[in-house]
């Protein structure tokens, strides 16, 4: 009899194909490693700089309620930052390289954060759209084939739910309230229904990464499967609301029982990938001054631990 | 980067009375109740937990995945440790 002899990157794609889990101490190919670091780095840098339009609105939220939920909001953004960056540790990042990559413009955030929030609307949009998008793109990944990433989302998935209801709530009350609010959220609607298309990246064609993280299930759906779904679940939602979607190609489909749409700027999506949004340059300057302001409470802290260790010994 | 990192801490939440402490994940702190300090903020915002450990991640040891099979294999062969392997006449009861 003819015994196989499996490779280790055959046997370690066996244990993919049966949905068995890979943690952190298990052998992996490279390719595999760096493709995971750079994704969960990726997506911790989007949590983190993802805090900024929205800190913009905190000092003005219109009451007290809702400065309240806004600012639990963003804390949970740091802390989903937070759960990312620990699980890209599992796999030998350092959190100071990660940390450097983001604020020299060597890693990427998701351009989402590159467009300014303008009015209180736009914060109904940051969580009714933004994070309704982010939510389709998270909840595949609770099922991701590393074991620490997957534990991570099922976190970031439980508290995310929150965060798009209170931005339903912001455009609902605006919907219903006089017609100068009703036209402020269908102005930011506007503004923020085609960057938010965006989110789900590039088009299946023209996405090189998608085949090789679909093989190791890393992802589970490809970027136009998100995007068709997304539509699908939010023109009801919209219509809910009286707002007209900015998409004269828009129209229900009822052979494939879902809604057919117009093409997106691709232009304007590679330009602020490129960093010619409209606040990639702020929003990399708030985060490095954050950082370098922050440089000296980090020292003093390890200063003082290593005082109180000393003194302990002594 | 001019200095350290501050160092790496794992946290173990025990979600109510009763039940054990697991594995939630890690944080960076510069000494034991910073750490516990992040940790609540982390991961209890929802009040996750009742109680936490922190321990530092260079004190845990961990099997060597590569070894598991050849060093869980001691209890692959005893399937008499499991009740099932018993037979049990059909009028005993209560065993």
């Amino acid at each position: 009899m003819e015994t196989l002899e499996l490779t280790q990157e055959e046997q370690f794609q066996a244990r993919i194909d049966a949905d068995e889990r890979i943690e952190p101490k298990d052998w992996m190919p490279e390719a595999y490693r760096k493709t995971l670091i750079r994704q969960i780095s990726q997506h911790a840098h989007s949590e983190l700089v993802g805090m900024l339009p929205e800190g913009n609105w905190i000092t003005r939220a219109p009451s007290l309620k809702r400065k309240a939920i806004l600012l639990a909001k963003v804390q949970d953004e740091a802390g989903h930052g937070l759960y990312l960056y620990s699980a890209a540790e599992t796999l030998g990042a350092s959190r100071d390289q990660m940390l450097a990559d983001l604020h020299s413009g060597k890693a990427k955030y998701s351009s989402i954060f590159n467009y300014p929030t303008l009015s209180w609307a736009d914060i109904g949009c940051v969580g009714w759209l933004v994070d309704g998008a982010a939510i389709l793109n998270q909840v595949p990944l609770c099922r991701t084939s590393y074991g620490p990433y997957a534990r991570a989302m099922v976190r970031v998935c439980k508290e995310e739910s929150f965060h798009q209801r209170q931005g339903f709530e912001i455009m609902q009350t605006l919907c219903e309230g006089a017609p100068e609010q009703k036209a402020m959220a269908q102005e930011a609607f506007n503004r923020w229904w085609w960057p938010t298309l965006m989110m789900f990246g590039p088009k299946d064609a023209e996405s090189p990464n998608t085949e090789r993280s679909m093989q190791w299930r890393i992802k589970r759906f490809t970027n136009d499967e998100l995007r068709q779904k997304f539509v699908d679940m939010m023109v009801p939602q919209a219509e809910f609301l009286g707002l007209t979607v900015p998409d004269k190609d828009l129209h229900w489909n009822e052979d494939k029982k879902a809604y057919d749409f117009g093409e997106v700027d691709w232009d304007e999506f590679w330009q602020v990938v490129k960093g010619n949004g409209l606040c990639n340059h702020d929003r990399l300057q708030a985060r490095v001054q954050a950082h370098e302001d922050g440089a000296w409470v980090r020292e003093a802290a390890l200063a003082h631990a290593k005082k109180r260790a000393e003194k302990a010994i002594s | 980067m001019t200095q350290s990192e501050w160092p790496l801490w794992e946290v173990f939440i025990r979600s109510k009375q009763g039940l054990d402490h697991k594995h939630v994940g890690s944080l960076h702190a510069a000494d034991a109740a910073m750490a516990m300090q992040n940790a609540r903020d982390v991961y209890t915002r929802r009040l996750e937990g009742v109680s936490i450990w922190v321990v530092e991640s260079r004190h845990i040891h961990a099997s060597n995945p590569n070894d598991a099979a050849a060093f869980f294999d001691p209890a692959a062969d005893k399937v008499y440790r499991h009740p099932t392997f018993f037979e049990v006449p059909d009028s005993i009861k209560h065993m």
